[in-house]
């Protein structure tokens, strides 16, 4: 096969792609929706509905009417709602208020409504969307493996390249990340149609019709795999890579993806058991402790491997291996980042403005989480919802908001293809803050510099996806001992002159501060660095 | 507080206002018409491939400077007039120093080639070289093909520049094997064979005989000694560097090929200094040439002049001779001395292992009769400096860094390591039985 052929593939590929991603994107508005009285009959009974209101205004305006599009449907049942809850604070009906937001309730009541094409033909319209842009994405990454040349460090022409120069490209891909969050964070309702496309996949695994989390969870292990298949051919000369990229593949498959799913069908709690807190932060909630405590034997072990977790596996693992261990080779965060994120690692800023942001920031969320939890705590064991006039849940719902929802998605991925791969890991991570302080103070890990190689060129500061300024120790002779260091290798690969490696030894000699480098003469090393 | 003035905003100058300014507090001013901040000329080839921007070259953010107080003066220094202490600046303004160091490093060579000064033939050396690359070959529709003078470093940097923005190269290199003044012969095979790899298309022992012109005093041909004619669009001069220094011609600064200078980098005129590549020690230091367009020497001789300068004289003492390249894909590293063919002596043997597929091999030199290690040069394996640094500097033998290879590896994790295959080719080669020790760690962070 010659190149040019090459090149074909990769144009059809292209378009098979745009196709199934247009397909995807135009779906929240598609699709024809009808409330049978059977079926809002029953979500009366599951959702103990006690609202006559409620149930006399959908009754009326929904039940039995086809709707297209959830842009139709949805406004009908929020009004509905608002109209509803009105009424009983009005009449002072506390037991008929209905706590289901309208989001939920539009998605619940929609995902049971479907009956047009796309709700009849899952696997035709999963084809259509998944199908083809795997097949289209795969056709566009493979052909690489020959048009790529030799193997070696691949970065021609990132900086000429519009998607990965901050071009219009990579506004595109922002605009769709960033309504794609917003969608699965605040407008679930419009995800109705994607959950239809997995019902069959999800059924397969827990029992359950998918949720829009399902689909949210597939697509990120469609993305990494499929990414992932890019770095095997980007770092095919490697191993550090592609050992690591199989890594963070096989937790957020086996561990984020399969192993929760399963649980559910086995009647467990839902658990992904390498999701540490405080990134997990929600593990203390109180439905979270009262859903494990009911559970039995396995609830109880979640809840003690939890606790194990945080405390002592991962500052444990931190110390003989640095952060790496948890950041690039098993965290989903990290996965997706080191896999979708990798093309645009460049656009960390290394200024020291930004690291001074970074460092308030980490650590402020990293406060906040620990605060919250300790609210949480209290709460749960005084049996109160507020302390010190404070509720408890207003604190949590604060956090869930601006951190778990729009600092961690919309922002932390959202942002990728503007300011790098790795926005949340750095500036908003508390449980990256936590392995920091383990990583600075007390580890094994450092990227030692070698001696005099470094020619200040620059590859490993703009490859940098945390943003460290790592020539600014390589050409000191320093070895690199900071506390964001993710440990993905990627300073070391691009390194021109074999100066940079990861590695775990004595903590003895670890931070090496010299004055002068190794290669001048040894009386001048020793004046300047014995002063 | 003196008044220091450093000609030069490259590697050695900058070095030196560094350490300067961390010793005293001395005025510092540095001279550049290059560029307003100091960048990594090494780097320059990576802007052009995309790899990085221009900003990203600059090690230091803007505000350091004014926030370290050393001054930059965007001008081109005319001459230099040590009685009073001045120099004279283009647009004939000048500036007074008490102390002066030129670090003006280096310009390409040209050997009077007809045509050498034609429009789209550069070097690649400034800031001003790489802007004019980008004009002169932005692509492979304006740029049909350029041939490239000279098989050295920058030459194949070039060459790699070039390709990857696929545009047709031919490298004309006047020895018979790429860089054979400096690698034996294995080595130097090896990187002839990963030229070829590269679509580079490779003329070995050819030498350029004359540049063509059309009749706008564009190139548009080379002719070689071989009798060809290739067409082209550009033509890269890249036969080395020679210091630049032509503004201290009638300064009454000794010069020689370079700006002569003692061990403490002092000229013949008291207060000036010379360091980096422009400067020329009246005796070679140990095997290193007197003139040395290194990277890391340049940033030594800084060092070093700043101790001087601030009232702690000391001489420049390069240690153990290393260096490293990047030869399109294949890294090089060199610790210690291993000569070519052409300029080892007799006592000089060579131990060479080359990988069956991989473009991976060494070459350790050690002494003949007294098995003295002498030096290595590894392809495609990373090496630990400080292992070789101690190595050297205790005068270990050939068969002891054969056997504790595995503790200089410097290769990043879960590489596959080639020590056991390394040393299995020792054994058989010279009839020995040495078993390969286990990494060390605790070999490798002991402080000798």
């Amino acid at each position: 096969m010659n190149k040019e052929s090459m090149k074909t593939i990769q144009k059809i590929g292209l378009i098979i792609f745009l196709i199934g991603l247009g397909i995807f994107t135009a779906l929240p508005l598609l699709g024809t929706f009808k409330l049978n009285q059977n079926t809002f009959d029953n979500i009366i009974t599951e959702k103990n509905i006690k609202s006559n209101v409620f149930i006399t205004e959908i009754n009326n305006s929904v039940v039995g009417k086809e709707f297209k599009g959830m842009q139709a449907l949805s406004p009908i049942i929020a009004e509905a709602l608002a109209k509803a809850n009105e009424t009983h604070i009005k009449n002072k009906e506390y037991d008929k208020k209905i706590y289901t937001s309208s989001s939920d309730m539009a998605s619940l009541i929609g995902k049971q409504s479907g009956i047009g094409f796309i709700a009849k033909n899952k696997g035709i319209m999963w084809l259509l969307t998944f199908g083809l842009g795997i097949i289209g994405a795969l056709l566009f990454i493979l052909p690489n493996a020959i048009l790529l040349g030799k193997k070696g460090i691949k970065n021609d022409g990132i900086y000429h390249e519009n998607a990965t120069n901050r071009g219009w490209i990579a506004w595109m891909v922002f605009v769709f990340l960033v309504s794609f969050y917003l969608v699965l964070y605040f407008a679930s309702e419009y995800a109705v149609n994607w959950t239809y496309l997995v019902d069959p996949i999800s059924e397969s695994l827990s029992g359950n019709p998918a949720g829009h989390w399902f689909v949210y969870g597939f697509m990120y292990c469609i993305v990494m795999v499929v990414m992932a298949a890019r770095m095997y051919i980007k770092y095919r000369h490697n191993m550090y890579q592609i050992v690591r990229t199989t890594s963070v593949l096989f937790f957020q498959i086996v561990f984020a993806f399969l192993i929760p799913e399963i649980m559910v069908r086995l009647q467990m709690p839902y658990y992904d058991f390498k999701n540490a807190f405080p990134l997990d932060y929600d593990f203390f909630f109180q439905w979270n402790l009262k859903s494990l405590l009911n559970s039995g034997g396995i609830g109880l072990f979640i809840l003690v491997w939890g606790i194990v977790l945080t405390l002592v596996i991962v500052p444990v693992m931190v110390y003989f291996f640095g952060k790496r261990w948890y950041c690039s080779w098993v965290c989903g965060c990290g996965g997706l980042a080191e896999t979708l994120g990798d093309p645009y690692r460049q656009h960390s800023s290394k200024s020291l403005f930004s690291w001074k942001v970074e460092r308030w920031l980490i650590h402020g969320v990293l406060l906040f989480a620990i605060v919250m939890t300790g609210l949480t705590l209290y709460s749960f064991f005084a049996e109160t919802g507020t302390v010190l006039g404070i509720k408890t849940s207003s604190i949590q719902n604060l956090y869930s908001l601006l951190i778990g929802s729009i600092f961690a998605g919309v922002i932390g991925t959202g942002f990728y293809p503007i300011f790098g791969n790795r926005v949340w890991c750095r500036f908003g991570c508390p449980l990256a803050a936590y392995l920091g302080f383990v990583q600075r103070f007390k580890s094994r890990f450092r990227i030692t510099t070698n001696g005099g190689q470094c020619i200040s060129c620059g590859n490993c500061s703009t490859y940098c996806e945390q943003g460290i300024d790592v020539r600014a120790y390589a050409q000191k002779g320093e070895n690199i001992i900071r506390s964001s260091c993710v440990g993905c290798g990627v300073c070391s690969a691009v390194c021109p002159r074999g100066v940079l490696k990861l590695e775990n030894g004595p903590e003895e000699g670890r931070i090496n501060p010299t004055e002068i480098l190794l290669g001048n003469d040894v009386d001048l090393m020793d004046l300047v660095n014995k002063k | 507080m003196k008044n220091i003035v450093i000609i030069g905003n490259g590697i050695a100058g900058v070095t030196a206002a560094r350490h300067i300014r961390k010793m005293s507090d001395h005025k510092i001013t540095i001279i550049s018409a290059e560029s307003e901040y100091f960048f990594s000329r090494t780097a320059l080839m990576y802007v052009y491939m995309g790899h990085m921007k221009f900003n990203h070259t600059q090690p230091y953010e803007n505000w350091f400077w004014k926030k370290n107080k050393i001054n930059l003066l965007q001008a081109y220094v005319e001459n230099v007039n040590h009685e009073n202490k001045t120099l004279l600046l283009n647009g004939g303004a000048s500036i007074s120093y008490d102390k002066l160091i030129i670090a003006t490093g280096s310009k390409p060579n040209k050997f009077g080639w007809p045509g050498q000064d034609l429009n789209r033939v550069q070097g690649l050396y400034s800031k001003q070289d790489l802007e004019k690359l980008e004009k002169n070959a932005p692509n492979n529709k304006v740029c049909k093909r350029a041939v490239i003078v000279g098989g050295g470093l920058i030459g194949i940097e070039m060459a790699e520049m070039l390709r990857s923005r696929k545009i047709p190269v031919t490298f004309l290199v006047r020895e018979k094997s790429f860089w054979n003044g400096v690698l034996p012969k294995g080595e130097s095979q090896l990187i002839n064979e990963h030229i070829l790899e590269h679509h580079i298309d490779l003329r070995l022992d050819t030498n350029l005989e004359e540049i063509i012109a059309d009749e706008n005093g564009n190139a548009i041909a080379v002719k070689t000694d071989k009798g060809d004619l290739i067409e082209c669009t550009v033509v890269g001069l890249t036969a080395g560097v020679t210091p630049n220094i032509d503004f201290l011609k009638d300064s009454g600064i000794a010069l020689g090929k370079g700006v002569k200078v003692n061990r403490l980098l002092e000229t013949n005129i008291k207060d000036i200094y010379a360091i980096g590549d422009c400067a020329e020690q009246h005796e070679a230091i140990g095997n290193r040439r007197p003139i040395e367009a290194v990277w890391y020497t340049g940033r030594m001789m800084g060092e070093t002049v700043a101790q001087t300068i601030c009232g702690k004289p000391t001489e420049y003492k390069p240690g153990h001779w290393f260096n490293s390249a990047k030869f399109l894909d294949i890294e090089y590293q060199t610790y210690g001395w291993v000569f070519s063919e052409r300029n080892k002596e007799a006592h000089e043997e060579h131990f060479h292992w080359r990988h069956a597929k991989e473009n991976i091999c060494i070459t350790i030199a050690f002494h003949q009769t007294t098995k003295q290690f002498l030096g290595i040069n590894t392809f495609g394996i990373r090496m630990r400096h400080e292992i070789f640094d101690r190595w050297l500097q205790e005068n270990r033998n050939v068969n002891y860094v054969i056997e504790y290879l595995k503790d200089a590896n410097f290769d990043p994790e879960f590489y596959k390591s080639y020590e056991n295959e390394i040393v299995s080719k020792f054994n058989s080669d010279y009839n020995q039985t040495i078993t390969p020790k286990k990494k060390s760690w605790k070999r490798i962070f002991s402080k000798a």
